[in-house]
């Protein structure tokens, strides 16, 4: 068999048996497994501007928050059902994201990376900000109510939760996938490699960086929205500085520019500190310092990378193995 | 002949993973002038980058006796070779003085420091006018001198100097060579020359070393080379 | 008017501060073209070092100088050790690398001096000078540090061997290693530098705002919006810019958009630049070649 032949299969098999995860593990790691599909979405979209494209941003944890946000008022405030107000925050996030992308375009990854790290810094406070109190709740944040299943399908609202959000994560996955193998993924990666080049060719590399940005954040935001319906709640000082570096380690540790690599970040960053926190409450922070430095200086690619390593070295093998038994 | 201060032995160098110097040989020898001349692209420049350790280079080179392959660029400064690169490496946004100062760097002895200000300003008098501005204002050919100065301010025994004569007007590069013909005979310093200018070069120079895709194809003293009809118009377009 | 010049001078206080964590984000970046995120950080672990050396019994000012010079220490080892093998990686690698620093001290910290607040001493005698409401002696007393340690910091670039032989080498390090310099030493330098710089702005910022792990984050911000005001590769610009954001976010703070929203400040003092002006008030443009 081919090698994409295999690599369907494994896929399928994936899919197959993320589906029955709910049924084998307890509740708490249901909502785990669902913070790491969702993480996965945002860390991808954060990996389409890093990876892909070449920019940076220190500061996405602003988008899954505006996309958080977004979800909790309409459900709060305008009744809406929480599944349409995916699409909302995807469009808050695209058009804010662009717009923020938009003025820091002209300037090299430096002062992206200044602007957007005040971004971070700033996000709670912009949250707290005692003139829109009444719509965010302040400091205090907003409360939701847990989904429950619906057409009487016999699951608990956690089982139910789990597999909505893995359905969002397919289809936006797939989406991305498209994108990045497409004429735009093409001309991000150009961008990414040779900004020069690909201006001569006639990339738009304004238009283009800056709309990278807004999808970027696009990913994030519906990741926010998710995360807000899932949580049941959103408030200010978990948008902080801290949480857009942890999307950032999720990143770096995943591998740059792959898409597998937005869920073995996200593993990493729901279970990791989990695990750590029981050292201290500090550990988890230090653990995901030492591998932002670490996977920088050896690993680039990530785990992502190290597992097609591993991938690649098995199959020669195993190729080479059954060559001389023929 | 005088016992050489620079040897230079099978020596190659590498910008990444391409070759430029293959099995290169040549020595310069004490107090005289020696020139490196050769086509575009033949690893003149190369040469005096791999003795100054700024590219990769396999092979030997001894200065004074001891081997200086390997070693740092800082390190090999230190030991009393200046070095006058292509594009004279000014300090653009310092001012004249302070380049000067930057070359006796690694001097310590601060009497003799001053009076070689002084004598520098001897040899490049409009150095002096300028002593206060900015190195980026001066023009080519006082940059030029400029970083001949700082050379010097290093009190080498050797002295590299890279196309000195690149872009100036014709006026002022018979000036600065008639300075380095001074600075030659009054410095106690040997001069180790690329050029792309033969002529004035083999005018200069006692000794010249011919390279060719780098290699050394020819060494000689220099007006056996200047009178030799065949390696003139063969190597160096007279 | 008292209010408002009280404002002023306050602003100018804290603009001090601003000034010296923007100097140091500038020496670096002017070194190595890299921003140093982890610079707030490394002041605020240098704060708890000296705090630790306070409540060990040393005297403040004996506790302020070890702090400074093993914040000197620190900076030098880090580059040798941390910074090093990203010296010539891509922007991207250098910032992630240094966000790793800034979430490892941030957690070092929280890890042996607790996530709790504690007031930090001032040397200043707790009363206000002259009688005069305009300032308190610790605000006049740091901006006596600070302005001290800016002219000791401009006389060592302009006056000594070793301060001309690190501008060489920020500004054209080939050149540099060809006149004897040893470029690693002098980024190394820089960076010692830097970090006692932050250390200083750490101390006389800690009585304002104490001290907790997170009290850098805010002044951090600042202090890049006044070397992006200033100009990031002009010194003299981050001190401007700094007094400058101080008393700009002052005012805003006490008449504009009240104090919940200071942040903002900053950061729409930061887009702006990028927008309106990005080489800064006294900012060299830089061309590339390609």
């Amino acid at each position: 068999m081919k090698t994409t032949t295999w690599k369907r299969l494994g896929l399928v098999l994936l899919i197959a048996s993320a589906c029955l995860l709910p049924l084998a593990v307890e509740q708490y790691r249901t909502f785990q497994f669902t913070l790491v599909l969702i993480y996965a979405i945002a860390v991808f979209g954060l990996n389409m501007l890093i990876g892909y494209n070449g920019q940076i941003s220190l500061g996405h944890g602003a988008f899954y928050a505006i996309g958080a946000y977004t979800a909790a008022i309409l459900m709060e405030h305008g009744a809406w059902p929480y599944w349409a107000t995916l699409p909302a925050a995807a469009v808050v996030c695209l058009i804010s994201g662009f717009l923020f992308g938009r003025p820091a375009l002209r300037l090299g990854t430096i002062h992206l990376a200044l602007a957007t790290f005040a971004l971070a810094l700033a996000t709670p406070q912009l949250l707290k900000y005692r003139g829109m109190s009444r719509w965010t709740g302040s400091s205090q944040g907003i409360v939701l109510d847990k989904p429950e299943a619906p057409f009487g399908l016999p699951i608990d609202a956690d089982q139910w939760l789990y597999y909505f959000v893995l359905a969002v994560t397919l289809v936006m996955f797939l989406l991305g996938w498209n994108l990045l193998r497409g004429r735009f993924g093409r001309a991000m990666i150009a961008i990414r490699d040779h900004p020069t080049a690909a201006a001569a060719m006639g990339i738009n590399t304004a238009y283009l960086k800056s709309m990278t940005f807004g999808i970027s954040a696009l990913y994030t935001g519906v990741a926010g929205a998710l995360g807000a319906i899932v949580v049941q709640f959103v408030a200010p000082d978990s948008f902080n500085l801290f949480f857009s570096i942890s999307l950032l380690v999720g990143v770096a540790v995943g591998g740059l520019a792959t898409i597998a690599g937005a869920f073995y970040g996200a593993v990493f960053i729901v279970f990791v500190p989990n695990m750590a926190d029981q050292i201290s409450k500090a550990a988890p922070w230090a653990i995901y310092g030492v591998f932002l430095i670490g996977f920088m200086y050896a690993m680039p690619t990530g785990v992502a990378g190290l597992i097609r390593l591993a991938g690649n070295w098995l199959w020669r093998r195993m190729g080479r193995k059954s060559a001389g038994e023929r | 002949m005088s016992e050489a201060l620079l040897t230079v032995a099978g020596l190659d160098a590498f910008y990444g993973p391409t070759q430029v110097l293959h099995g290169c040989g040549f020595t310069v020898p004490e107090s005289g002038i020696t020139a490196l001349l050769g086509p575009n692209g033949a690893g003149k420049t190369t040469a005096l980058r791999a003795i100054c350790g700024m590219v990769r280079t396999r092979g030997d080179i001894r200065f004074q006796g001891k081997p200086i392959g390997g070693l740092k660029t800082e390190s090999i400064a230190r030991q009393g070779i200046a070095h006058v690169p292509d594009g004279r490496g000014t300090f653009l946004e310092l001012t004249v003085e302070e380049n000067l100062r930057l070359g006796a760097y690694i001097r310590r002895d601060s009497r003799t420091v001053s009076t070689d200000f002084e004598r520098m300003y001897g040899y490049f008098p409009r150095l002096k006018e300028r002593r206060r501005q900015q190195a980026g204002t001066l023009s080519g050919g006082e940059q030029q001198m400029l970083a001949i100065g700082r050379a010097l301010m290093l009190r080498p025994k050797l002295l590299l100097l890279d196309e000195p004569s690149f872009g100036l007007a014709p006026l002022v590069v018979r000036e600065i060579f008639e300075i380095m013909r001074a600075i030659n005979r009054d410095e106690n310093v040997s001069i180790l020359l690329v050029e792309q200018n033969a002529a004035l070069a083999l005018d200069l120079a006692d000794t010249t070393h011919l390279l060719e895709t780098g290699r050394v194809v020819m060494s000689g003293r220099s007006e056996t080379v200047r009178n030799d009809e065949a390696i003139r118009r063969a190597y160096l377009g007279l | 008017m008292d209010a408002l010049l009280h404002q002023v001078f306050s602003g100018l206080a804290t603009g001090g501060i601003y000034a010296s964590v923007a100097l140091a984000l500038v020496m670096i970046y002017n070194a190595t073209n890299h921003i140093n995120f982890a610079q707030g950080e490394m002041a605020m672990f240098a704060t708890y070092v000296a705090w630790s050396l306070i409540e060990g019994g040393l005297p403040y000012w004996a506790a302020f100088s070890v702090t400074v010079g093993l914040a000197f220490l620190g900076g030098v080892v880090l580059e040798r050790v941390v910074i090093r093998p990203v010296e010539n990686a891509p922007g991207l690698s250098a910032v992630i690398v240094s966000i790793g620093i800034l979430v490892i001290f941030n957690s070092l910290a929280g890890w042996w001096f607790s996530y709790t607040t504690r007031s930090f001493p001032s040397p200043f005698p707790d009363s206000r000078p002259f009688g005069s409401s305009l300032l308190s002696y610790h605000e006049l007393g740091s901006m006596g540090v600070t302005l001290a340690m800016l002219v000791a910091i401009y006389s060592f670039f302009r006056f000594t061997s070793l301060g001309l032989a690190m501008r060489a080498a920020a500004q054209n390090p080939v050149s540099s290693r060809l006149v004897g310099i040893r470029v690693g030493w002098m980024l190394a330098l820089g960076w010692g530098l830097a970090a006692a710089i932050g250390a200083v702005a750490g101390m006389m910022v800690a009585p304002i705002v104490f001290l907790d792990p997170n009290m850098m984050g805010g002044i951090l911000v600042y202090a890049f919006a006044a070397a992006l005001l200033g100009g990031i590769n002009n010194p003299w610009g981050a001190v401007v810019g700094g007094f400058i954001i101080g008393v700009l976010e002052n005012l805003a703070g006490a008449y504009v958009v009240g104090t919940e929203l200071k942040l903002t400040v900053a950061l729409v003092a930061i887009i702006g630049t990028l927008v309106v002006k990005p080489d800064g008030l006294l900012g060299k443009t830089v061309v590339s070649r390609v």
